[in-house]
């Protein structure tokens, strides 16, 4: 196993990304705390993790800002768990008068009260809100040994209780079953979603990144994924989306969201910073080239 | 109770672990995969990445927007034209546009592209384009089929999506004239023309890419702001989504999703949409119209061809069935399915 953070030579060696436009805007505005410690987080969140804290809403309105200038298309919002932090709805509000807006949670504080607020945030906006809430697994017994026990109820009712408040959110799982990205483990996530009474689901499916707790569960990166100049694609290194994204944190802008418990994916303190191009030296940058990643919906 | 197990000592085990998980970072940070003191990681952030000054900040962000001049001839001026797109080989609609814009004296009439996919026949919709003299820029169909693509391009994830969108996309190329083909391949990626004294660019999807999505509710201000600034143009249109809308923004600009007129727009009636564009008093007035046609005469021909139910259920009742997986939860929210 190789060490997931790279050395200045791996650095100089790596072939590198250039910025094309900043597209994305994410925040990890829940910081590295969540109410879930999940087994197979990349940021190893829990309720202790403070390597980066929640943000305020004030740090996200001066990111705004500058993200307007910069002409940015979309905004994300992540942790952590995004609802832990208190300002979190007024969060949203406040960006979706500057453009459309998706958070990733966890779906366990979306209680009734809560999902009514964001359906009606959403309703009031001039841009799109979309809600993934994430699950790991189609039953209990597949979902709870990874995200903890008695927490697949717990995230069907926050998708339930979201879909009577007239929000469609998307869920999004990631590959830690094989059989979750299969057509049968596809069509039973649809089943598990239709029979909460939603005629129109939506599912995302995302690999695993090892590193983070994921790596503590024994599956980390081996020395040769590693990207060189010559894994370059013939149209170059467009389809990853640090080559159209940042990731804000309470400590400054990182390259991506996979890398912000890595120093090195620091970039800047402001977008400015930020606007050049970023060696791909990091073994997470091979599993987003291979498994052509995007946390997108 | 004396007759009760006790807890498993595997049970233990895994509250153990647990609780030692959700206490596992007190005072520490993750780094990469190892526990480091706090401190020591928030010192190598601090040190990391560059930090500009407040001048070198606006310099760097004005060259990262900089643009390259477009050397596109400038079409016009003309007082009223007709911008349209996403035939998808409907040609009763097609025929429809092109009397209605003729009688309104339309200066010049623009297709944005995507004349192939789900409807019949293609090769109707070459002599229609011809007589009614449109000036076509390239759609990711005509790209695709001009390059004998496996696919359209269409940028779809959904594995239902890409399902439908190859049958459609396979029976156009099954059906499609070499002819066509090769003409699809000439058209220009973009044109510009002159209303009144506004210069509008015409795109397929978005002024850098062909196939970019622009919705309503996923394409905000700033952004239409920072492309006509770098196009230096007053107006964009565009098309590709298949659901049209119209922006007027803060700078007196405007943007403007044309629509289509292959299918209906999601909305449960059967009718159409084109744009009609008037130079008004130095301003651009902006219509995006309604055109009802002869949709069940294009319903029979689907079903002739044998094409999906889906797509001919579409033009009758008006709702997508398919394709919804690219819309953004606001625009998937009103729809049917």
């Amino acid at each position: 196993m190789s060490s997931v953070s790279p050395t200045a030579d791996q650095e100089a060696q790596s072939p590198r990304v250039e910025l094309r436009h900043l597209d994305t805007l994410w925040f990890q505005v829940g910081g590295t705390l969540c109410n879930l410690a999940c087994t197979h987080c990349f940021v190893s969140c829990s309720p202790t993790n403070h390597t980066h804290e929640m943000m305020r809403l004030e740090e996200v309105l001066t990111f705004l800002d500058e993200a307007a200038s910069l002409g940015v298309k979309e905004y994300y919002f992540t942790g952590g768990e995004p609802f832990l932090n208190p300002e979190m709805e007024a969060i949203l509000e406040h960006t979706l008068a500057y453009g459309p807006a998706t958070v990733l949670t966890n779906g366990l504080l979306l209680d009734r009260t809560r999902s009514r607020r964001l359906a009606g945030i959403a309703e009031a906006a001039d841009y799109s809100l979309d809600v993934r809430v994430s699950i790991d697994g189609y039953s209990a017994e597949s979902n709870d040994p990874i995200r903890g026990s008695g927490t697949f109820d717990r995230i069907l009712s926050g998708v339930a209780n979201l879909t009577a408040a007239g929000l469609n959110p998307v869920l999004t799982v990631t590959e830690v079953h094989d059989e979750n990205s299969s057509a049968y483990g596809k069509e039973r996530f649809f089943s598990v979603l239709r029979r909460l009474g939603i005629d129109k689901p939506r599912l995302k499916i995302l690999p695993l990144f090892p590193i983070g707790a994921e790596a503590e569960r024994g599956t980390a990166y081996e020395s040769w994924q590693r990207l060189r100049s010559s894994d370059a694609p013939a149209d170059g290194w467009d389809h990853l989306q640090c080559s159209t994204s940042r990731m804000v944190t309470d400590q400054g802008v990182w390259v991506c969201p996979i890398l912000v418990n890595e120093p090195s994916g620091k970039m800047g303190a402001t977008l400015a910073d930020t606007l050049r191009p970023f060696p791909l030296a990091h073994a997470a940058c091979w599993t987003c080239h291979v498994y052509g990643v995007s946390c997108r919906t | 109770m004396s007759h009760r197990m006790p807890k498993s000592e595997r049970s233990l085990r895994q509250r153990a672990e647990k609780r030692a998980r959700l206490t596992a970072h007190a005072g520490l940070a993750t780094w990469g995969e190892r526990l480091v003191p706090l401190g020591q990681f928030r010192s190598a952030t601090a040190a990391a990445g560059r930090t500009l000054d407040s001048a070198a900040q606006e310099a760097t962000r004005r060259d990262f927007l900089s643009h390259q001049p477009d050397p596109t001839t400038v079409e016009g001026p003309y007082s009223r034209i007709a911008v349209f797109g996403g035939v998808y080989n409907n040609h009763p609609a097609l025929a429809a546009l092109l009397d209605e814009v003729t009688s309104r004296s339309a200066d010049a009439i623009y297709c944005l592209g995507d004349l192939g996919g789900f409807g019949p026949h293609p090769n109707k919709v070459r002599p229609l384009l011809e007589e009614g003299a449109v000036r076509v820029i390239q759609g990711n169909y005509e790209e695709s089929l001009a390059a004998n693509h496996q696919d359209c391009n269409c940028g779809y994830t959904d594995p239902r999506d890409n399902h439908f969108a190859d049958v459609s996309y396979r029976y156009t190329a099954e059906n499609t004239s070499l002819g066509f083909k090769r003409w699809m391949g000439t058209l220009p990626r973009r044109r510009r023309v002159l209303v009144g004294n506004r210069e509008l660019l015409l795109v397929h999807g978005s002024p850098r890419r062909i196939n970019e999505f622009l919705f309503a509710s996923t394409t905000p201000v700033p952004f239409l702001e920072m492309l006509l600034d770098q196009e230096k143009a007053d107006a964009l249109c565009c098309t590709h989504t298949g659901l049209e809308w119209h922006r007027p923004l803060p700078s007196g600009r405007d943007a403007i999703n044309v629509g289509v007129i292959g299918r209906p727009a999601n909305d449960g009636r059967p009718v159409v949409r084109y744009c009609w564009l008037e130079e008004a008093r130095g301003k651009l007035a902006v219509e995006l119209v309604e055109l009802a046609y002869d949709h069940r005469l294009l319903a029979q021909e689907m079903r002739r061809e044998e094409l999906p139910n889906e797509f001919i259920e579409t033009i009758l009742d008006g709702w997508w069935t398919t394709c919804l997986e690219i819309l953004p939860a606001r625009e998937r929210a009103r729809s049917r399915h």
